[in-house]
């Protein structure tokens, strides 16, 4: 910058090259403090959704462990998840089941079908779950026992807070053979 | 080109660069600017406005891509970019103080070129390009305040436009065409951004073209011993000193602006609600004065007191270089003009203060005051409380107040509905939703349907519900109340 203008125009004083550097480099020094002032919370501030951990999965109830000690058959609860989305959170209900797995403990299902998604109930008649889109057929602890769908049902976190059974509600891609986590 | 001749050293791109945009002799041209009697302090108003008014620009486009122009969503929005985004709150104070910084230095610098009569000699067209960029900078003020709606936004913007309304014949159409409509709401929300964010920037930017153009082709005035019209002193060019000059004092405001916005941040109070009849609307500090002088008038002379004393004191202003056509610079020989420019300014002052004090010496305004000033630090002291959307669980569960749906519910559920419509009839990949599906067809309309599903239902997988009477008629209340 200093040296398109080490001519001076006429009738103007002129500057010395040394002291023209010099306010070259306070001008140069002035101009990235100025930047760097703005820029720096701009970045931080777009950056915001892709840095700050705004989805975290959250912890939801599903009942009271006792209830579900003599369980006989998989049943039925609905959980309470939030998702949030920026500045709004949209609170729903998902439906989930509550089985015993081949060992006796506590398993959490999600009762999304994984062929296309359909919500998939318990058939007390035949103690199966049979899903009445398209007739995939899962065992009370959610394996695949027929039908079209590729996986068996899928399992959800869980955990035991204060005799209180939780779980973590999430959502899986359908169709594929295994387990894919959704956002 | 002058600077192709002088300046052969230069490097290959540079000279590339310059033979096609001429880049080399711009520059030459902003920073060989002559000023007759070398730098000055004084001078460095006028591009301090320039570097706040971009600077406004830029935190605002960023403010932007958070925030939601509407009744519903704008206070949640500033709410979750002063709470949550990170350097939020900073980013908002910047431009929050920057408003101020603006008007002060707009004060600073009009005040410099009336005393230094800076706008004598063939300068008409920079002074009236200044004067219309002083309105402008007042809409962006006016227009940004009510963009976070909050109640203090809100009430005092209510108050603003409401002025509108004693403007003799048109007075109520101004007022309902400002705010889209008799209230307040959310399409006076709309419009203030539209202004706000895209109509009097663009008028800014024209004017400032205008200003500086206008500007540069008078040169500038130098000091007030100076002929304005012909300068005789020495010029000094504006690269270097001048441009230091403005650029540390660029650097004294950022600072400033930066220091205020992380001690103090730009305050949010709760949202908006035009219920509330306690609220005593303020307006911010600038407009204090006018909000004080507003208050002599009313009933048959409140048009005298609006339009007539401003009117006739803007187009003093704005007539300022067609009325003073003497060549004299010097303050303390002009003291009609610059007796009555200081009487404003202090009457300003004054009316400011007399609010002050007035607000202060009535125990209930000063008790309401102090309660809306502790509401506020309380809401921006609190979590940030996402807004819930309308499909959430609170709102279903508000049409289940109706018993006939709740019965409804379990009989959607037994009859595994839900399968492929979705849990309270969200819908799936399998099935549409039968949210809204009450205000599509009737009760008689849903039950021919669930009876009889048309062909295309049919194709889709639906099969022909078959309940007892009074088990149908809550399965249809319910599906009534998916709203």
């Amino acid at each position: 910058m200093s040296e398109a203008v080490s001519e001076s125009p006429r009738g103007t004083q002129p500057e010395s090259s040394d002291r023209r550097s010099f306010l070259a480099g306070l001008l140069a020094a002035g101009s990235a403090a100025v930047g760097a002032l703005l820029a720096v919370p701009l970045l931080r501030f777009t950056l915001h959704p892709v840095l700050a951990r705004t989805t975290e999965k959250s912890w939801s109830d599903v009942g009271n462990v006792d209830e579900f000690q003599n369980l006989e058959a998989p049943v039925k609860k609905l959980v309470t998840i939030e998702q949030r989305d920026g500045w709004r959170k949209t609170i729903t209900e998902k439906p989930v089941y509550v089985s015993k797995d081949a060992k006796g403990e506590l398993i959490v299902l999600s009762a999304v079908c994984t062929h296309l998604g359909c919500t998939v109930p318990w058939v007390e008649q035949e103690k199966k779950f049979i899903c009445p889109c398209h007739l995939g057929t899962f065992s009370p602890d959610g394996r695949l026992l027929a039908g079209p769908p590729p996986r068996d049902m899928d399992r959800l976190e869980t955990m035991i807070e204060d005799g209180v059974l939780k779980t973590q509600y999430q959502f899986f891609r359908q169709l594929t053979r295994n387990k894919e986590e959704l956002a | 080109m002058a600077a192709d001749s002088i300046h052969d050293d230069r490097s290959g791109f540079r000279q590339w660069l310059d033979r096609r945009t001429g880049l080399d002799s711009l520059l030459h041209h902003a920073l060989d600017e002559p000023i007759p009697g070398g730098a000055k302090i004084a001078y460095v108003f006028g591009s301090g406005l320039l570097f706040l008014f971009l600077s406004q620009v830029i935190t605002g486009v960023f403010l932007a891509m958070y925030y939601v122009p509407s009744a519903d969503h704008a206070h949640t929005t500033v709410a979750y970019i002063t709470k949550e985004v990170t350097g939020g709150s900073f980013l908002r104070g910047i431009h929050g103080y920057g408003s101020s910084a603006i008007i002060i230095v707009l004060l600073l610098h009009l005040t410099q070129t009336f005393l230094y009569g800076s706008y004598k000699g063939r300068r008409e067209l920079v002074w009236l390009a200044g004067c219309v960029l002083l309105a402008l900078m007042l809409g962006m003020a006016f227009t940004g305040y009510l963009l976070p709606w909050d109640q203090k936004a809100y009430f005092a913007t209510t108050v603003g436009t409401n002025i509108l309304s004693e403007v003799p014949w048109v007075g109520n159409a101004l007022k309902k065409l400002l705010r889209g409509g008799t209230e307040m709401g959310t399409l006076t929300l709309s419009r203030f951004f539209v202004l706000h964010v895209f109509l009097i920037p663009a008028f800014i930017f024209a004017f400032v073209a205008m200003h500086v153009y206008s500007f540069r082709r008078a040169g500038a005035a130098g000091p007030v011993t100076e002929d304005p019209a012909s300068p005789k002193l020495r010029a000094e060019p504006f690269y270097p000193k001048q441009l230091v000059m403005d650029m540390g004092f660029a650097v004294l405001i950022i600072v400033a602006l930066g220091f205020l916005a992380y001690f103090w941040p730009t305050e949010l109070g709760p949202k908006a609600d035009p219920a509330d009849t306690q609220f005593l609307p303020r307006p911010e500090w600038y407009y204090v004065p006018v909000f004080q002088y507003l208050k002599y008038w009313h009933g048959s002379t409140a048009v005298l007191g609006i339009l007539v004393i401003p009117g006739i004191l803007g187009l003093l202003l704005v007539g300022l270089p067609f009325l003073d056509r003497s060549m004299e610079r010097r303050p303390w020989k002009r003291p009609i003009s610059v007796g009555l420019f200081t009487i404003i300014l202090l009457g300003l002052g004054a009316l400011g203060f007399t609010n002050h004090r007035e607000d202060m010496r009535n125990p209930g305004v000063a008790a309401q005051l102090k309660i809306q000033h502790e509401d506020t630090l309380q809401f921006m002291k609190a979590k940030f409380e996402p807004e819930l959307s309308g499909g959430s669980l609170v709102a279903q569960n508000m049409a289940l107040a109706n018993p006939e749906a709740t019965k409804g519910k379990a009989i959607f559920e037994r009859e595994a509905c839900n399968a492929c419509h979705g849990d309270n009839g969200i819908g799936t990949a399998a099935a549409p939703k039968l949210i809204g599906v009450g205000s599509k067809y009737n009760a008689t309309n849903l039950e021919a349907l669930l009876h009889i599903p048309t062909q295309k239902m049919r194709q889709g997988g639906m099969p022909p519900v078959e309940l007892k009477e009074d088990e149908m008629k809550v399965l249809i209340s319910y599906l009534q109340s998916l709203k």
